[in-house]
């Protein structure tokens, strides 16, 4: 069990973990599985294929009210790896999945960790999956983390996708692939927050591939310093679907963000809708919070507090 | 008490200065009950914000309870007691009114029930509200409720409202002018309200008319409000055929 106090940190940051987690777990550390738990409801299992390294999760029919924990830290330089973890919820399930990734690079090679999540939800099941990626160290080493997330629902599945990326990545390329069938709903929110030279990009395809699926994205992220941020979500209507894609940037500094939302519509009922902003905080909410006594830092601090929250 | 001695302020537009503020002296006691009234484009917003700091003056000098606060920012002058309500209050994305309370009230962790007395003050259903967000899904009447319960949220001295009754419908203006007398009635703090509104007219102790970016007049409600009918006819025609078709009737 990952004991350091670097460890322990990192576990806090990326899945708020306080020691073991309750439940099933697997936490894998500096490319090696550290310490793992299932449970009688849900198998954690090493994949054996070398060319494709992880885990395979299987969770039985009708579990609910369970949890998973897979967190993935990394603490030394230069280690660059690809993991692969397929998920496989049966039907009638509801459970939650906590991963995320923390590298805490103090040398000066890059540290890279590029993990491809897929998840096959079956029909009625309901998924809550949330992953937070954070960086630190007082090296000069890169920290780069390049997630791949697919979702294939089944019908009336559920999903909520919640990532956080505050911090302290150099570099990130995400990729997101859902794919809704009848009835099922896939809400995305993806949270980001770079800074310095950070440079972030993010992609997705969201494909509602059955009537009455439903698809939100919600994209917020704020882009300080010198930092560079390309947003690109894509709502695909291959069926009479609802899909609405909303992207909200705040601009701070010399920062520079781009984002491409794009909606497409291959079925004559599919309902698609895309908002996009880019601008600075607002000069009136920080006069607001400043006549509440806040400094012009703190009200900054606020607003983007609860932009990102 | 609040005293304003000589307060200007001009803005220059493509070279030529305009002077928005022309030497406005005004001393308001403690715990009085102040409407300032006048209009369009006279400078009431103006003088309202310049209190506050969020614009510089000029000229002229600001003192609160004897101290000099002309030169302070909007944050030294909040934390000396002075809260703002903003005619036009902002949308905060992600920052839920409860947040926004907090921040007000001082405590981060005020209870759902504190929540609830602040927002039925200014006759919102608490319930429905202390978890939603302050963003566009919020109508405009709604935001201006809730920025005032933030103002009766604060621990103020002096309470500066920018037309709190624009937007806000006939039933919740009734809560509104209600909590005000309360707050009043209590003389805790000085309240200055910008308003056209007779019913909050009505709950004032002094009047103060600003127009042209001067005081015309300032004296008690009985006094000022003879002056204000009269003027109000004066600087209209269709008033003033009115008034002489009443005379002559």
């Amino acid at each position: 069990m990952a004991q350091t106090k670097v460890d322990i940190n990192l576990l806090r940051e990326i899945a708020d973990l306080e020691g073991t987690p309750k439940g099933a777990y697997n936490i894998r550390k500096n490319g090696k599985l550290d310490s793992r738990c299932n449970t009688e409801n849900i198998q954690i299992v090493t994949k054996e294929d070398p060319e494709k390294p992880g885990i395979d999760i299987y969770v039985k029919e009708g579990t609910r009210n369970q949890s998973v924990h897979i967190p993935v830290i990394i603490t030394e330089t230069g280690l660059d790896e690809l993991v692969y973890n397929d998920f496989h919820i049966g039907p009638d399930c509801d459970v939650v999945i906590v991963a995320g990734c923390g590298i805490h690079n103090a040398g000066d090679q890059k540290s890279e960790h590029d993990g491809v999540h897929t998840f096959y939800v079956g029909e009625n099941s309901k998924v809550q999956y949330v992953e937070k990626h954070y960086g630190e160290g007082e090296g000069t080493g890169e920290r780069i983390m390049n997630p791949q997330t697919v979702v294939y629902l089944e019908k009336n599945a559920s999903i909520t996708l919640d990532t956080t990326q505050l911090r302290g990545v150099d570099s990130t390329k995400r990729y997101t692939k859902v794919v809704v069938k009848e009835g099922a709903e896939a809400v995305i929110t993806e949270k980001l927050l770079t800074h310095g030279k950070q440079k972030a990009t993010s992609e997705m395809d969201i494909i509602l591939a059955g009537p009455e699926a439903t698809s939100r994205v919600i994209s917020r992220s704020v882009a300080q310093d010198d930092s560079e941020q390309i947003f690109y979500p894509r709502m695909i209507g291959d069926d009479a679907g609802f899909g609405h894609v909303q992207c909200d940037s705040i601009l701070m500094g010399q920062a520079k963000i781009q984002s491409i939302p794009a909606i497409i519509a291959n079925h004559p009922d599919a309902q698609l809708v895309h908002e996009a902003a880019i601008g600075r905080i607002a000069g009136d909410q920080l006069l607001k919070l400043m006549t509440l006594g806040l400094t012009a830092e703190e009200a900054e601090e606020e607003i983007l507090n609860g932009f990102l929250r | 008490m609040l005293e304003l001695k000589g307060l200007s302020y001009q803005v220059e537009d493509g070279g030529t200065a305009t002077e928005i503020l022309k030497g406005i002296d005004l001393t308001v006691s403690d715990n009085k009950f102040i409407v300032i009234t006048g209009p369009n484009g006279g400078g009431k917003t103006t003088l309202a914000k310049t209190i506050m700091g969020i614009n510089q003056p000029t000229g002229g000098q600001i003192l609160w309870n004897g101290t000099d606060i002309t030169n302070l920012s909007i944050t030294e002058r909040a934390k000396l007691g002075i809260s703002y309500g903003f005619q036009q209050p902002p949308r905060f994305k992600g920052m839920r009114i409860r947040d926004m309370l907090g921040l007000a009230a001082g405590n981060r962790n005020l209870t759902r029930d504190e929540c609830c007395s602040y927002l039925n003050r200014v006759g919102l259903c608490a319930a429905d509200y202390v978890d939603r967000e302050l963003d566009a899904s919020l109508s405009g009447g709604e935001v201006k409720r809730i920025e005032i319960a933030t103002i009766l949220a604060r621990p103020s001295g002096l309470l500066i409202l920018d037309e709190p009754e624009a937007g806000i419908d006939l039933w919740s203006f009734a809560k509104l002018t209600e909590t005000f007398r309360i707050l009043h009635a209590k003389r805790e703090s000085t309240i200055i309200v910008i308003s056209h509104q007779e019913r909050i007219i009505d709950l004032a102790d002094e009047i103060v008319m600003v127009s042209g970016g001067k005081v015309v007049r300032h004296g008690p409600k009985e006094e000022l409000m003879a002056h204000i009918l009269a003027d109000t006819a004066g600087s209209c025609s269709f008033l003033q055929s009115v008034t002489c078709h009443t005379k002559e009737g």
